[in-house]
């Protein structure tokens, strides 16, 4: 390509395979893939230099539908293996899809390591709080008491909080979305592609055969003004339809709490600003839901800090520095050797 | 006494010698092996060596098991193995002369430290009574010395505590041992002013141990039968040598191969004993582009490598049994997506975790069958420490040709074995240079080479041949998920045709030693290469008709195989494991082989290969 010839403006369409997507109709997965493909042309994306790894689960599905390179892997190794595509070409656009039984049960391990080593890279985890592909059993998302094939008489075990699992991990971005809410999700797909690090953005996704209205409670649309809180970094936390509910920290306590403004002399002042820096209030937001919260949504937590695998490559460059480009038959000869015969004589 | 002349005059010549040198795990005997093994291939002798230490990282001073030993076996001939039993054990303390005793040839020369022949520390060594006291070594020829007083008197200037001072008492061993086989202290002496560059007093002291020890052998009177020695040169074939042990060769190796690939080597890897040196190794060649990886586990290790080979580098992976184990599903993923990678394995004792420190060839059926569906791969195992660097460069060699996943098999004796290595020419080496798939005319994932039946090889980043691969069954003609029946069945069949037809591409199977027919033919694989080849050519030189056949690619097996097995009238397999090569021999060629099995965590003595040798040609087989 010359620059006298400029690149195709790409479109949505460009991004769309010829793979025919078999999702069950209804399914949350349909909008947030088409969301992706609205987003990429927008974002600058580019289909040679795009990759979408998944795990295995009905979300990992996800790559054959995208008109990019694409690698759909085995149950929970998606993150160790884009990792090993990220350190073999750093300029890749590597994406990461993963759900909550490949991310947080079987690939639980991976997902924490992938965070902490802060490789850059965007995880969309879709959380739908059950396995759908495996039909119906509960995951680790599921809320106690989930009655499915393997716990006819209700689930026992606490769920896992994917926000404050990844806050404890050390990501460095985590951000939520609902699936069907294209204005949020997609305003989260291109913070965290933006972000140098890993960007985890959770996906609250509808699985309408096996867990139908998982999330109902906070995100049907009449009710959702008092359900959702949106952040933004910088900005006094209010939501409710009037505007007039915000959180605040209970007085002398590391609690938070719903208040009304111009109830007891509240006032805008008093509720807490949104600082994406603040990993601790992050955590706090991270637990908040229905009936006594909003749940929050955007992003909770970003702080940059350099990517991984620059860092690992940048080790490369200064042992090139530092001792010449390597040499194979010096490396070989390294160290005490000795002659036999001949008239050389090395080291 | 001015008596350097007169002394090595007066040395007995020595075609070949055994020591053993044996103390507790903080006694350093490791450091004392390699640096007498280091002066010994200057002296030009051929040699082997087996560090034998123990699992624990600090197992309590002065019991059996917290001994640790190193063997080295030199001569002025052409030698294979560490050697069977030691000529000379030198003994640290009681717990090493428990342990060592048994091995020690009859009229062998034991060397023993008897200031560490306290009370407490026999009973630590679960003696009841002092084994120097009573006639327990009456076959042997003993040299009792109280090297924790000679040493303490050796340092005594440079006024250490007791228990720095008493650390130099490997050096002053090391200095008799070198004055009784004539071996020179300089290189000893340069390491230790490198080693102990900031703490220049201890290395001062260590010095003066190690010239004490000299000295007393200089001076001092000894009993009947110990006497100095010498070992002339070997007559090794002229070249530069150093030497190396397995698991610096295979690091060396991957690193070559990659160069002659033309492409970046991506080591993913999680510490595991014996392999984890190889993740050392590799990680301090940053300057040869080497990226490497200390992922979160096994499997991530393996992932990531597979994530760089599908972005265009070498992947690979260094691990051991259990390593491997938990790699299984992901190597199937590289199977079924045909990506290059590399796996090696450095074999240990198992099952589960076995015997970590200790080597054994049980990990050839999970190399060739353990993984679930029809899931081939080719496998190919080093034969001797050296051979590790050439087997690495030929495993990646196949891994770019075919586009497939090829596992390395090594074990713990190669990669803590050192011998003496002839240095190669990079330059002799031939590029293979990795094939990528730019052209987006008529591209599908799928896409094979007639002749190779490789797939292509398009990577991220190359615009017009974006593609989606995976795990599930590909149509053999778009590359599109397909769960036709058919399909499965031919696809099944063409990945296994693609590993076999590479037994065309590999060396036919020839005889090491021996005529191609005959009574008996001995086929080993991997680290048995030296012990058998002495055995057989021991036998050969009395008379028998035996030959040696070493397999070093075992999936596929190479043409002529079958023939030469069929040329004996009776097969025998020596394998540390009980009985996996002979599986598949037997499984492909009926051939009615017989297993000798060593399960002990130790390699093959000589002689028991000898005796099997020996007593399967005593009786004709029955027809
Ligand atoms: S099972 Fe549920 S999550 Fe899976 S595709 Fe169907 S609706 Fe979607």
């Amino acid at each position: 390509m010359t620059p006298l010839d400029p690149p195709k403006k790409l479109t949505r369409k460009d991004f769309v395979s010829d793979q025919e997507v078999r999702w069950c109709p209804g399914c949350g997965d349909y909008a947030i893939v088409a969301a992706i493909q609205r987003v990429l042309p927008k974002i600058g994306s580019t289909r040679e230099n795009t990759v979408f790894v998944s795990g295995i689960g009905c979300s990992s599905r996800f790559p054959y539908y995208m008109n990019t390179y694409g690698f759909h892997t085995i149950h929970g190794r998606a993150p160790a293996l884009a990792t090993g595509v990220k350190l073999a070409n750093p300029e890749l656009d590597v994406w990461v899809i993963t759900g909550d039984g490949d991310g947080l049960s079987i690939g639980g391990n991976h997902f924490l390591h992938l965070l902490r080593r802060n490789v850059n890279l965007q995880i969309i985890l879709f959380n739908n709080r059950i396995y759908g592909l495996t039909k119906g059993q509960y995951s680790p998302t599921s809320l106690v008491g989930k009655k499915s094939p393997s716990t006819p008489l209700g689930s026992i075990d606490s769920p896992v909080t994917p926000a404050a699992f990844a806050l404890g991990s050390g990501a460095r971005f985590v951000s939520r979305a609902i699936d069907v809410d294209v204005k949020n999700l997609s305003a989260v797909l291109t913070r965290a592609h933006e972000f140098k690090g890993t960007g985890l953005i959770e996906v609250f996704q509808n699985c309408p055969v096996f867990n139908d209205g998982a999330f109902s409670h906070f995100t049907e649309r009449a009710t959702a003004t008092e359900t959702q809180l949106h952040l933004e970094h910088g900005k006094p936390m209010i939501f409710g339809k009037e505007r007039d509910r915000g959180l605040r920290l209970r007085p002398g306590t590391l609690e938070i709490e719903v208040v009304t403004i111009g109830e007891n002399g509240i006032t805008e002042a008093d509720l807490l600003v949104h600082d994406e820096t603040n990993r601790a209030q992050a955590f706090l937001l991270s637990g908040l839901e229905p009936p006594l919260f909003p749940v929050a949504l955007g992003v909770l937590f970003a702080a940059p800090a350099p990517a991984f695998e620059e860092a690992v490559l940048d080790q490369n460059r200064q042992a090139v520095e530092l001792r010449g480009a390597g040499d194979i038959d010096a490396l070989l000869r390294k160290g005490h050797t000795w002659t036999v015969g001949g008239d050389s004589q090395d080291s | 006494m001015d008596t350097f002349a007169s002394q090595s005059a007066e040395r007995e010549s020595l075609e070949s010698v055994v020591i053993r040198f044996a103390g507790d795990s903080g006694d350093g005997m490791q450091l004392t092996g390699t640096q007498f093994t280091q002066s010994t291939a200057l002296m030009g002798n051929d040699l082997a060596t087996f560090p034998d230490f123990p699992a624990e990282i600090r197992a309590p001073a002065g019991t059996t098991f917290g001994v640790s030993g190193f063997q080295i076996h030199f001569a002025s001939r052409d030698i294979m193995t560490p050697g069977d039993a030691p000529d000379v054990l030198v003994a640290m303390n009681p717990a090493a002369l428990k342990v060592n005793l048994p091995d020690l040839k009859v009229g062998g020369m034991l060397l023993v430290n008897t200031g560490a022949f306290t009370a407490g520390n026999l009973k630590k060594a679960g003696y009841e009574e002092n084994p120097l006291d009573g006639d327990d070594l009456a076959p042997y020829r003993v040299l009792k010395l109280d090297i924790s007083k000679l040493t303490l008197a050796s340092v005594e200037p440079f006024e250490l505590s007791t228990k720095e001072a008493l650390r130099s008492k490997n050096m002053w061993t090391l200095g008799l041992v070198m004055w009784m086989f004539d071996r020179e202290r300089s290189e000893t002496v340069a390491w230790l002013e490198k080693k102990f560059a900031k703490k220049p007093e201890i290395a001062q002291a260590n010095i003066a141990a190690l010239n004490a020890g000299h000295a007393y052998g200089e001076t001092a009177e000894f009993p009947q039968g110990i006497g100095c020695y010498t070992v002339p040169k070997a007559d090794l074939e002229a070249g530069t040598y150093r030497n190396i042990t397995g698991n610096e060769a295979t690091s060396w190796g991957v690193v070559a191969g990659a160069k002659l690939a033309g492409i970046r080597p991506v080591l993913g890897s999680y510490p595991i004993t014996p392999a984890s040196t190889i993740l050392h190794t590799l990680a301090n060649l940053k300057e040869h582009g080497v990226v490497t990886f200390q992922a979160e586990d096994e499997i991530a290790a393996v992932c990531a490598a597979i994530g760089a080979s599908y972005a265009g580098s070498l992947g690979l992976t260094s691990t051991s049994g259990p390593g491997v184990a938990l790699k299984a599903e992901a190597i199937g993923l590289a199977v079924a997506t045909e990506l290059p990678l590399l796996i090696i394995d450095v074999q240990r004792g198992g099952p589960s975790t076995g015997l970590p420190t200790k080597t054994e060839q049980s990990d050839l059926l999970q190399a060739v069958y353990g993984r679930n569906g029809d899931c081939p791969l080719p496998v190919i195992a080093a034969q001797t420490p050296g051979d590790c660097f050439y087997m690495a460069i030929e495993a990646i060699r196949l891994a770019v040709k075919y586009m497939t996943p090829v596992m390395l098999l090594t074990d713990g004796a190669l990669a803590n074995s050192a011998e003496p290595w002839k240095i190669p020419s990079f330059a002799d080496f031939e590029p293979f240079p990795a094939n990528f798939r730019t052209d987006p005319e008529n591209f599908h994932p799928f896409v094979r080479d007639p002749e190779t039946l490789a797939r292509v090889w398009a990577k991220p980043g190359t615009p017009g041949t974006e593609h989606r691969i995976g795990g599930l069954e590909k149509h053999h003609d778009s590359g599109n998920i397909s769960y036709d029946p058919d399909n499965h069945h031919k696809m099944t069949k063409i990945r296994a045709a693609k590993v076999a037809q590479i037994a065309d591409d590999v060396p036919a199977q020839t005889v090491d030693q021996g005529d191609a027919e005959g009574d008996l033919l001995v086929v080993g694989w991997g680290s048995t290469y030296g012990a058998i080849s002495q055995a057989v050519s021991a036998c050969r030189a009395s008379g028998l008709k035996v030959s040696h056949a070493h397999i070093r690619y075992i999936s596929p097996l190479p043409r002529g195989l079958g023939e030469l097995l069929k040329s004996f009238k009776r097969v025998l397999i020596p394998e540390m494991n009980n009985g996996m090569l002979i599986k598949i021999l037997r499984a492909e060629f009926l051939v009615d082989a017989k297993g000798l099995n060593k399960i002990a965590g130790q390699p093959f003595k000589v002689s028991e290969i000898e005796a099997a040798i020996r007593s399967h040609l005593s009786n004709e087989p029955s027809e």
